[in-house]
């Protein structure tokens, strides 16, 4: 019996996506100019989420180290900005440092293209060298996690510590703008905001792909039974590094989105709290499922954003709360709860098996005829 | 019945030779200079008392332990030792290891996909889809190894046979020249064992098998030839009547159930 492409489950996630789209889209037309650029944030901080998603939810590798990535892009773009608000003059930081001249490796940033390019390209860069000295030699685990903390340090370091190329602890500030468009002016802060809007749904389109795919399978492999991948013929590290290298893209281009909409990158914005906060979204999102880590990204942000609005010193307290009880209660996230009623219904046709059929053999008969009903077995032609 | 020290000639039949193997584990010698050739299509069994070194020997083959000396040769020509797991796995050694390892959260659909015998690559892989072909040898395998109403099933949810089977036919998926099975019938009720030995035999007919077992009932069923290890070490080789007849062999591995059966009934 061929299995129906339109299933019910399947109308309504496309309708679910729809309308997600179509809210999303029309943000513009029931937002104000200050809410929709929180909102623009936090689209662009959800990507981020999309590609950690990517590494920790499906490869099983956990990075707090994403921080560094997602600042890597957001520089990337800043540096383009200062020089465009510069107008060929030194920017402001570098002459106060008492430098004279544009570092050489400003220089290339003058080209939009160049910086946009780079934004992605160098975290994916830095993911591969990382990678490649990890994965190849079978580090992993905690021991990965806490090299990617010791990345975070070493780059924030140097950020700050480095005043006259990188604007030290304030970063990089004082933009005017964007392909000589005013950054401040409402109307480009919608078109950026519907930018981004789009990027986020290429990134998801993107991971589904990946996901989907005969590349996603193996991955999930690899993070199930890194071993037994290997015997099959796969080389793991490969393919961490592939994923760990797309993760890392995707957070470069965050941030890249994130210094358009709030006007700033500095090493605190890239540090070991924000690395952390990531996760955070992902896990509480529903680890391991794609629509997860975006909803888990906004509606934490957007949480944030209004809590601390009212009571900054309680936000804190509350994102640990919440954290613990959504490992402890919903192992899989907001996501999870979708798949509740279905679980549950499971649980239930369980426990009539175990009453109804006492023989091994009967309670195999009656697993297959479960199969055979909900989640509709195509029998093989031979 | 052939004395067992010494490898013998190599000849352009034999498969797989493992000369003189030595590993060292942190001073323990697992198998001091152990040696075994293997030729094209044959079924082997390879039994000896608990730390004999049988599953050492297979987890040098497929790469997973590097010996401190000695050499396995693949098809004469390829010194395994030197190669990286995943590297011998393309090469055509399947692995099945003594506990059933599969990937819990995928299906046994998807195992049978992933194992299918195709380009490993990062960017294959990304742009793979499923043709016909593969569909219909995934059903073919799926019924071979009695699994066509759990294939969507995720694997994590199969009884412990189930596992074992699904094992087996990914490492079938692999099309490997050579296959170990590490006590492919462990942990088995007598019906899924007798399952297993047909599975076993169907494999036989086309490939090459090494088989590590404990089950001498089990063995005793193949008309093979049987390797007897000890102490990290060829003891005997020949068909199961002779080795059971060999000296040597009933003293450090038979003889000491008979003893055993000896006091029990003496009691």
């Amino acid at each position: 019996m061929p299995v129906p492409y339109w299933t019910p489950r399947r109308v309504w996630l496309l309708a679910g996506y729809a309308a997600a789209v179509c809210a999303l889209l029309c943000a513009p037309l029931y937002l104000n100019d200050f809410r929709l650029n929180l909102l623009a944030k936090f689209l662009a901080l959800a990507i981020a989420a999309l590609g950690l998603d990517l590494i920790w939810g499906y490869t099983g590798i956990l990075s707090l180290g994403h921080g560094v990535f997602f600042g890597l892009g957001a520089y990337a773009m800043a540096m383009h900005l200062k020089l465009a608000a510069s107008g060929g003059k030194l920017p402001d930081f570098m002459s106060w440092s008492g430098l004279s001249k544009l570092p050489w490796f400003w220089k290339p940033f003058e080209s939009p293209a160049f910086a946009i390019l780079a934004g992605v390209l160098l975290p994916v860069m830095l993911a591969l060298l990382l990678g490649w000295f990890t994965f190849r030699n079978r580090i992993k685990g905690v021991y990965f996690t806490i090299l990617t903390q010791a990345l975070v340090i070493i780059t924030t370091t140097l950020f700050v510590g480095q005043q006259a190329y990188t604007g030290g602890t304030n970063g990089i500030t004082g933009y005017s703008t964007l392909f000589g468009f005013k950054i401040a002016d409402p109307q480009t802060k919608v078109w950026l905001y519907l930018a981004t809007a789009v990027v986020l749904f290429a990134a998801f389109a993107l991971c589904r792909y990946l996901t989907g795919s005969r590349f996603g399978r193996v991955l999930r492999a690899i993070r199930d039974g890194e071993n037994r991948a290997r015997f099959i013929g796969y080389d793991p590290a490969l393919y961490q590094m592939a994923a760990f290298c797309i993760s890392a893209g995707l957070a470069g281009l965050a941030g890249m989105l994130f210094v358009l909409h709030v006007g700033i990158i500095s090493p605190s914005m890239m540090g070991i709290v924000p690395s952390i906060e990531m996760v955070l979204w992902v896990a509480i999102g529903g680890r391991g499922t794609l629509i997860g880590a975006v909803l888990g990204a906004i509606l934490m942000n957007g949480a944030k954003s209004v809590l601390s609005e009212s009571y900054p010193e309680l936000w804190t307290l509350l994102i640990g709360l919440l954290f613990v009880a959504v490992v402890v209660f919903m192992p899989r996230g907001l996501a999870g709860i979708a798949d509740l009623p279905a679980a549950l219904r499971r649980r239930r046709v369980r426990s009539d098996e175990n009453d109804g059929v006492g023989s091994v053999n009967g309670a195999r008969n009656a697993a297959g005829a479960e199969t055979g009903g909900t989640e509709g077995v195509r029998h093989s032609p031979v | 019945m052939r004395p067992a020290q010494k490898p013998g000639e190599p000849k352009a039949s034999d498969i797989l030779r493992c000369e003189e193997v030595v590993v060292d584990f942190d001073g323990f010698k697992a198998l001091q200079g152990m040696n075994l050739t293997l030729r094209q299509g044959e079924l082997r069994f390879l039994i000896g008392p608990n730390g004999a070194g049988k599953t050492t020997l297979l987890d040098v083959i497929c790469g997973k332990v590097k010996p401190a000396s000695g050499r396995v040769l693949f098809r004469g020509a390829v010194d395994l030792t030197r190669k990286r797991e995943h590297t011998i796995a393309e090469l055509g050694i399947g692995r099945k290891f003594q506990a059933p390892s599969i990937f819990p959260s995928l299906t046994v659909r998807e195992h049978l996909e992933i194992a299918m015998r195709q380009n490993r690559g990062v960017f294959a892989t990304l742009t793979a889809k499923m043709t016909a072909e593969d569909d219909d040898r995934i059903a073919a395998q799926l019924k071979m190894i009695g699994l066509e109403a759990k294939a969507g099933f995720k694997a994590g949810s199969l009884s412990h046979g189930e596992k074992q089977w699904l094992e087996i036919g990914m490492m079938l998926m692999q099309e490997p020249e050579v296959l170990l099975l590490d006590e492919p019938a462990a942990g088995m009720t007598d019906r899924e064992t007798e399952k297993t030995g047909i599975l076993l035999r169907e494999i036989a007919r086309k490939q090459s098998v090494i088989v590590v077992e404990h089950d001498m009932e089990f063995v005793r069923n193949f008309a093979s030839t049987v390797t007897v290890m000890h102490e990290g070490r060829l003891l005997a080789e020949g068909s199961m009547e002779d080795v059971q007849r060999d000296e040597r062999v009933m003293e450090v591995y038979l003889g000491r159930r008979r003893d055993a059966d000896a006091d029990r009934s003496t009691a």
